[in-house]
């Protein structure tokens, strides 16, 4: 009996040798064929991330005010309404809302924001501030100078203000950084008042209530960096 | 017998005595020269210690406060004297480019040269942020003016777009003024007490370039502009149209016109100068 016992393990021992050898190979050959499955590069990967928000079939089509370039005048912005599936989702609409702003109008000289910029991602706290973390083309590819600056910071303020009552002040990242200036020199450690007839919380008050400036053209105002701006859960 | 080696000794020694001497008297004048002159430095540095002060707060390199001077004779205190004129960007930043090699960068050195030389036609002294390619960060331009009284901060820039030939005048939007404990201006919005003063001003300047640059606005235009928000004076920042000129000269020609409407626009503004009360910590 006891010889037997021996015999079989010997015998069981000798089979599970046989088939890992037969099955070595095999099992050698499916992980190099699963390493070969190219790594997305990171330019894929950017790509992947922004790539313009889904627009969901039920989503309901509006009249959407959009910022551009005046055709009289490229010194100032003109709003171009035009009809969009946006959704009810504050998060959502922002994005579809700014992609279309970036994507251009039919004239390409009338942008007001380089081609070659993304939107990241848009955050929106329960405050109403809205975060709009752009890809480093904005800061690099925006022509230098107060006038363009101010003209591309406008433009997504004021696209923000007419379609997103929600979002009350904008804050501009740079991939996910606070940058000192969007191209040299628009301040972009402040934030920027979108809407200006919600009124502002508590600290805000001071700057956003402040008297209308005496000069020509309507700008986006800035307020002073952290006042009034909670880290609650952002909405993404 | 003597040999000629020990007869030279004595003379040797005497020799040796003179030079310890004269090496003495050397050493003991080089002391009292030293003891002089630092006896002089001290002086001067005890006469100049407030300046230096204000001088080291303002140019710190994370500033959090404005001090001001209060080292300044009372009539110097109620009259605008002294523009800072900033040339902007310098070193590896040339600003704006324009597609015939135009760099910003060089072309404002040149402008603030002509401006310099017409606000000193008119009585002011003017300090300069950079006169050569060099590149000062924005809290280091900011603080040669806040290390002042009696002044004005103008920043000069050259834009990438616009209708060339026009010339703008920005000043900061309104925004909310911070004191920091013991009454000090915190550094961060230095502007803020002084945003009428400088859109007064920058109405008047850019009312002046209206009149000579057609196409250019009647008022001075708002913009968060990064090197006015931590200025403590009247501030701003005037950008003409634009490097995408085909040639140089069209900017050149600019020049004189925009310098003179500057000096003009800062005598027309000297009567309104009157610096707001809360404006940082006042002697």
């Amino acid at each position: 009996m006891n010889g037997r016992w021996k015999t079989w393990l010997l015998v069981g021992l000798g089979s599970a040798t046989v088939i890992a050898a037969i099955y070595f190979p095999y099992l050698r050959k499916r992980v190099k064929t699963t390493a070969k499955i190219e790594q997305p590069t990171e330019e894929q990967a950017r790509r992947e991330l922004t790539a313009p928000t889904a627009v969901n079939a039920s989503d309901p089509v509006v009249k959407v005010r959009m910022f551009w370039a005046s055709g009289e005048d490229e010194t100032s912005l003109a709003p171009v309404t035009i009809d969009l599936a946006l959704s009810p989702e504050p998060v959502l609409r922002a994005k579809q809302v700014l992609n279309t702003l970036l994507a251009g109008p039919v004239d390409s000289d009338l942008r007001t924001l380089p081609p070659d910029a993304a939107l990241l991602a848009f955050y929106l706290l329960p405050d109403g501030t809205g975060v709009a973390d752009f890809s480093e083309a904005l800061a690099t590819s925006t022509p230098s100078g107060i006038q363009s600056e101010q003209l591309a910071v406008d433009s997504i303020a004021r696209t923000l203000e007419a379609n997103l009552p929600q979002v009350r002040r904008l804050k501009i990242l740079i991939h996910g950084q606070e940058m000192e200036t969007l191209a040299g020199h628009l301040d972009l450690t402040q934030m920027f008042v979108v809407n200006t007839k919600v009124p502002q919380p508590g600290p805000l008050m001071m700057g956003a209530a402040a008297k209308p400036a005496a000069s020509s053209a309507p700008a986006t105002r800035p307020l002073n960096r952290g006042v009034g701006t909670s880290p609650k859960t952002p909405q993404r | 017998m003597t040999s000629a080696r020990e007869q030279r000794q004595p003379l040797a020694k005497a020799a040796l005595g003179k030079q310890g001497r004269t090496a003495a008297k050397r050493f003991a004048a080089f002391v009292a020269a030293c003891i002089g002159i630092c006896a002089g430095i001290g002086v001067v540095r005890a006469q100049t210690a407030g300046q230096s002060e204000a001088a080291a707060a303002a140019t710190t390199a994370v500033p959090t406060a404005v001090a001001l001077p209060t080292n300044v004779a009372p009539q110097a205190k109620t009259g605008l004297n002294i523009v800072v004129l900033d040339p902007a960007h310098g070193g590896t930043d040339s600003g704006a480019r324009g597609a015939q090699g135009i760099r910003e960068s060089d072309l404002v050195l040149d402008l603030t040269l002509q401006v310099r030389r017409a606000l000193e036609a008119q009585g002011f002294q003017v300090i300069q942020t950079r006169s050569g390619n060099e590149n000062p960060s924005f809290d280091d331009r900011s603080g040669m003016a806040n290390a002042q009284y009696g002044a004005v901060f103008v920043t000069l820039h050259i834009s990438s777009s616009g209708l060339p030939g026009t010339a703008r005048v920005y000043v900061m939007p309104e925004m909310a003024s911070r004191v920091n404990a013991g009454g000090v201006l915190s550094w961060d919005t230095a502007q803020a007490p002084y945003i009428s003063l400088s859109r007064k001003f920058g109405d008047a300047v850019q009312g002046l370039l209206a009149q000579r640059f057609k196409g250019s606005p009647n008022n001075a235009q708002t913009a968060s502009v990064r090197q006015l928000r931590t200025t403590a004076a009247p501030a701003i920042a005037v950008e003409l149209a634009s490097v995408s000129v085909e040639d140089r000269s069209q900017l050149d020609k600019m020049m004189p016109g925009v310098a003179d409407a500057i000096a003009r626009g800062v005598a027309a503004f000297r009567p309104s100068y009157v610096l707001p009360a809360g404006a940082g910590a006042q002697p």
